[in-house]
């Protein structure tokens, strides 16, 4: 059997902060023990809670930080120590959340998208080649020359994707890449990806809190909560039979536009007439043993 | 009786090198007190543009307010004096960013950023309060956004947080300035389901108990059909379609709306 493209072995990390009352220093234990592998042309899709330390895994994976303990492995390789060479950052590229601050905002978006061609001396036109993907981004020609102060929330996230996509990277990690896109334009996007994995054979680690996309989307997901990956598998066991409290909380959260959907939900008790969190979910599982607390 | 405000027919352009476009094509809309108005549309369709004009924000020249009116209580916010204009953003009238990052001060902490606007917000409704006061005003907003741990986010920096942790930082701003129009721009995209549920009943909770004008704009038809009365359907700067929002999920007449829900991912997974 290939080694997987992306393998992510009990990866650890901790954040020093201001202790209670601003004394002292307290840890933020934002990435607690995750594993987890990508084989070649797949998406792996990872969900959780905001601040359960998603973007902190694909920072590590990305090289940009270091963990405290564990390993990342493309291709079987340890990126450890060599997380930032040019070599790494061909294989793996990375989507943001936030588009509007990872675009330097003194350059035009040709100039952005054509950053990673001449960083990698792209060997065909360059020029023809930041056309293409525009297009593939569903952007006009002539947004070349904008500055990213004058696009839409939208626009700059597709730029993203474009300069993400420029040197075509085997590992791409998307940090919620579609989320201020409309739904028209997202599946066009969804789409582009797909094909991409056809062609190319890339394989995606897919962060988002769109649990609908990700249901289409991914082959495999991880819920985290806390840092920690509480259910993985295959979406359709996942989504149709949670099998952890947090991911059927999630699930039952999820806005949908039809009664089929809505069928699919798990039913979550209200408290106070409120959504519970997952802590008061979980001490009433303790308290009660009720059937649809069952596992 | 008008709305709490009403945008009339609003026309507004960019002239970058030279070029020309214009961006609102006559928009009209209406967001009563104690309603939720959704905005949906096309990536690059003008909603958050439309929404700095009523702010007051967008940067003139390159943008031009070519005509229209934008009524405030039944005063034209165009066409009145910049001080008044000013006393009422982000005091009378708030906005939730979509970009977190450009409404947080990256040098300060969230605190000193809180406790802020709650001062502000004191002195305009003639309220007083100690500094103790206003730390457990602050902790408390920020349990209400669903912060994990309030103290330590008190005391981070905006950079020490994650993205969904900074869009409920802006929420937790817009709460403490206790506007009476509330303007959200994409105020759940960073937000896994469940809070972003929990935000969404604390909104309603404001709009039902306390007449909060809300406008919402989203990309998010789910969040649209769940939590808005009224719908506005905008594309290439003009508003296509316009009714209460359980009628264009049952019924839209437009090609653009039916081309929007069609194109909604499910939870159901793909038809096949
Ligand atoms: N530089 C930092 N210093 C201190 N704490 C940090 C730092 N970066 C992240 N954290 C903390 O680590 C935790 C995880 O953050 P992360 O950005 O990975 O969350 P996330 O899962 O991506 O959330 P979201 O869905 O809201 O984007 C949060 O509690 C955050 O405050
Ligand atoms: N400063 C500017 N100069 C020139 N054009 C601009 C400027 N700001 C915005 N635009 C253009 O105006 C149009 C409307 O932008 P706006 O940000 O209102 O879109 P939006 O509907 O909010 O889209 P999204 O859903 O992607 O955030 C876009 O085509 C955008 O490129
Ligand atoms: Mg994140
Ligand atoms: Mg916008």
């Amino acid at each position: 059997m290939t080694a997987p493209v992306l393998e992510v072995r009990n990866l650890v990390k901790t954040f020093a902060v201001k202790g209670a009352f601003g004394r002292g220093r307290g840890i933020v234990r934002a990435v607690d023990d995750v594993s987890f592998s990508i084989g070649a042309g797949e998406v792996f899709g990872l969900a959780g809670e905001s601040g359960s330390g998603k973007s902190t895994i694909a920072r590590m994976v990305m090289g940009l930080s270091q963990p405290d303990s564990g390993d990342i492995l493309i291709d079987g390789q340890s990126i450890l120590g060599r997380g930032t060479s040019l070599a790494h950052r061909q294989q793996v590229q990375m989507v943001f959340q936030n588009p509007g601050a990872s675009l330097n905002p003194r350059r035009t978006v040709g100039q952005s998208i054509r950053v990673p061609l001449d960083a990698h001396n792209f060997a065909g036109d360059r020029r023809a080649r930041v056309g293409e993907l525009l297009e593939m981004a569903q952007l006009p020609a002539h947004f070349a020359d904008r500055f990213p102060h004058e696009l839409s929330g939208g626009q700059k996230q597709r730029v993203a994707i474009a300069r993400a996509l420029a040197v075509e990277p085997r590992l791409l990690v998307l940090d919620e890449p579609t989320s201020a896109l409309d739904v028209s334009v997202q599946s066009h996007v969804i789409e582009l990806l797909e094909d991409l994995v056809a062609q190319l054979g890339l394989t995606y680690l897919f962060i988002s809190h769109d649990l609908s996309l990700m249901r289409n989307f991914a082959q495999r997901v991880g819920i985290l909560y806390l840092g920690k990956i509480v259910e993985t598998g295959p979406v359709a066991p996942v989504f149709t039979a949670p099998q952890h409290d947090y991911t059927r909380l999630l699930l039952a959260s999820v806005p949908v536009i039809s009664a089929e959907e809505e069928a699919l939900r798990p039913t979550i008790p209200m408290i106070d007439g409120d959504i519970p969190t997952a802590e008061q979910l979980l001490a009433l599982r303790e308290l009660s043993q009720t059937k649809e607390f069952k596992t | 009786m008008t709305a709490l405000l009403s945008v009339r027919n609003l026309d507004v352009s960019f002239t970058t090198y030279g070029r020309r476009t214009q961006v609102l094509r006559d928009v009209s809309i209406d967001v009563p007190e104690g309603a939720q108005i959704a905005l949906v549309g096309e990536s690059g369709s003008g909603k958050t543009v439309l929404m700095k004009t009523v702010m007051g924000i967008l940067p003139q020249p390159p943008a031009k307010v070519e005509g229209g009116a934008i009524l405030f209580d039944d005063r034209d916010l165009l066409t009145m004096p910049e001080r008044d204009r000013l006393r009422l953003r982000g005091t009378a009238m708030s906005m939730v960013f979509q970009d977190p990052m450009s409404s947080l001060n990256p040098v300060f902490t969230i605190y000193d950023q809180l406790g802020t606007i709650l001062k502000h917000a004191d002195r305009r409704l003639g309220r007083q309060r100690g500094r103790r006061e206003r730390w457990a005003r602050v902790l408390e907003v920020l349990e209400q956004v669903r912060m994990r741990e309030p103290e330590r986010v008190a005391r981070s920096f905006p950079m020490q947080l994650s993205g969904g942790m900074r869009q409920r930082i802006l929420i937790a701003m817009a709460l403490l300035s206790e506007p009476r129009l509330l303007i959200a721009d994409e105020p759940g995209t960073a937000l896994d389901v469940t809070t972003q549920a929990q935000i969404l009943n604390l909104l309603r909770d404001l709009v039902t108990r306390q007449n909060l004008a809300l406008l919402m704009i989203t990309h998010n038809l789910g969040v649209v059909r769940e939590t808005s009365t009224y719908t506005y359907v905008m594309n290439q700067g003009r508003i296509v379609e316009q009714a209460p929002t359980a009628e264009i999920f049952a019924a839209p007449r437009e090609a653009y709306t039916r081309e929007l829900i069609a194109a909604v991912p499910r939870l159901t997974g793909r038809a096949t």
